[in-house]
């Protein structure tokens, strides 16, 4: 084997390195940005109204369902693990605890990374792709204020609150079945519940919804900003957002979970 | 007057633009042709700065385009983008005025969009049009919105992107007769480029080629078809043997 061919292998490691290097530098510059504009006025309020209805109302059906389960079959894990050691009375807390601090925040995120990352990418994407956005550009009107900011904003506020909503749906979806399939009593079950639970469990969740609204916000409005030409370019651009949003809410969580809960 | 001097641009190892000196003369009609890929959209962008040039420098009236106020910059062009790029979420009325609803030229919205709905007249569209939207609208009339959405504040200068591509000859008469038109009655600077010959003989005061990155050949309209340039002949009469390497 000669030296060319040894090489190989090291340059198009380096080629990847290379390119993750600057496509985080081209994030963190977006990023920079959008957190510069979210200070200075113009502020575009319609779209700010608009986009809490796509991201917050409209993403309730499908989080609180993914709770509505979760939840539930959260409490029959839970109901079956604790039996193995005569600990079956500890479901209505510990369902409580993993959906407020874990499955709340981390699946809500999730399922809008899924919803709302992928509309945002393919409308910002087709925008591009139409030349819409350079004619935002000609008609005076920033596109980064315009169309990122008020969605950034929009996801970092309604992403909490569909977490606080999912919470107590998830918390219900575990008491249903605490009630109706596994015997517990309904008062002591919520009385179980609400004991238990601290205010940091519900908070340390809603901060973290926080930070994932703005990520799923942020690579929806990057990866569609940044879309290639036609539908092809649109469809990568889509893909990219969902992928990248729901990896990365995923590692957010751990580095926020250290931070919030590590000894 | 814009001023374009030693303009490049290129995008990766394509170099689109090589070095383009242009002037466009305040209050006429020039028109841009040149074959498909020949940088033409380009360097109308670098113009208004959504496309930065890597060299050169772009005035208006004497002033560098990068200098000053940018808001202020934009709010003296208007343009006509070559597929309407028309809001698909706003109303056509909504689209017309957009500028009219915020940022500096803000008006109340009744105003505005009795502005929009005069603006749609003098385009040929009725006020029934001004409330449907983008998507319920044939080419010729997404055109005509557009038009209308590039005079609505009253430009300076209005750009033109390819403003008959798509229509049929008739449509594109129309659009062309209207472009001459409002230049005229608006007294604006006009930039079109296109490669459809009866635009240029319908809009133009001036006429200039662009090939291989670079101005090939410029002059008044009267004198496009004396010249003796064969890539301007080639190019006019649309004939494939000639300078201009086609691919077949």
């Amino acid at each position: 084997m000669n030296a060319a061919a040894l090489s190989r292998p090291l340059a198009a490691l380096g080629r990847a390195t290379l390119a993750l290097m600057a496509a985080t530098g081209r994030l963190s510059l977006f990023v920079g940005e959008t957190l510069s504009h979210l200070l200075r006025p113009p502020f575009y309020l319609r779209e700010f109204w608009l986009a809490c209805l796509n991201i917050g109302w409209l993403s309730l059906p499908v989080v609180g369902m993914t709770a509505l389960f979760t939840g539930a079959a959260l409490a029959l894990q839970i109901y079956a693990g604790g039996a193995r050691f005569s600990a079956e009375q500890v479901v209505p807390s510990i369902t409580a605890i993993g959906m407020v601090r874990e499955l709340g925040p981390v699946l809500g995120g999730l399922m809008v990374a899924a919803r709302v990352a992928s509309s945002i990418a393919a409308e910002i994407g087709t925008m591009k792709v139409t030349e819409q956005i350079d004619a935002l550009t000609t008609l005076s009107t920033n596109p980064m204020k315009y169309l990122t900011v008020p969605r950034v904003l929009a996801a970092t506020l309604c992403v909490p609150m569909l977490v606080g909503v999912g919470d107590v749906i998830g918390i219900m979806g575990g008491w249903m079945v605490g009630v109706n399939r596994l015997g517990f009593n309904s008062a002591t079950y919520l009385k179980n519940t609400w004991d238990f639970l601290e205010f940091w469990d519900v908070g340390s969740g809603l901060v973290k919804g926080a930070a994932f609204g703005f990520i799923v916000a942020t690579m929806g409005c990057y990866h569609g900003m940044n879309s290639g030409r036609g539908a092809q370019g649109v469809g990568r651009a889509t893909k990219s957002a969902v992928v990248a949003a729901s990896v990365a809410i995923l590692a957010a969580n751990y580095v926020l979970t250290e931070a919030f809960f590590s000894a | 007057m814009i001023t374009l001097d030693a303009i490049t641009r290129s995008f990766g190892s394509k170099h689109v633009l090589r070095g383009v000196d242009l002037v466009v003369p305040t209050g006429q009609s020039t028109v841009i042709i040149g074959g498909s890929g020949t940088g033409k959209s380009v360097l109308l962008k670098c113009i208004l700065g959504l496309i930065e040039p890597d060299g050169g420098k772009i005035t208006l009236d004497g002033v560098d385009v990068h200098e000053g106020e940018r808001d202020a910059f934009l709010a003296r062009f208007g343009m006509l983008f070559q597929g309407g790029a028309l809001f698909d979420s706003f109303s056509v009325w909504e689209n017309v005025a957009f500028r009219l609803l915020r940022g500096a030229l803000k008006r109340p919205k009744a105003e505005a969009r009795e502005i929009a709905i005069e603006k749609l007249r003098r385009v040929g569209l009725s006020p029934d049009v001004a409330d449907l939207y983008p998507a319920e609208l044939s080419g010729g009339m997404q055109k005509r919105v557009g038009l209308a959405r590039a005079i609505a504040a009253e430009p300076e200068i209005i750009f033109f992107d390819e403003p008959t591509t798509g229509l049929d000859p008739i449509m594109a008469g129309v659009i062309n007769e209207l472009i001459r038109e409002i230049v005229t009655e608006m007294g604006a600077t006009a930039m079109t480029i296109t490669h459809d010959m009866s635009s240029v003989r319908a809009i133009a005061d001036r006429v200039a080629m662009l090939h291989a990155g670079k101005i090939r050949w410029e002059g008044p309209i009267a004198e496009m078809d004396e010249t003796s340039d064969p890539y301007v002949q080639q190019f006019i009469h649309g004939r494939a043997e000639g300078p201009i390497e086609t691919l077949r």
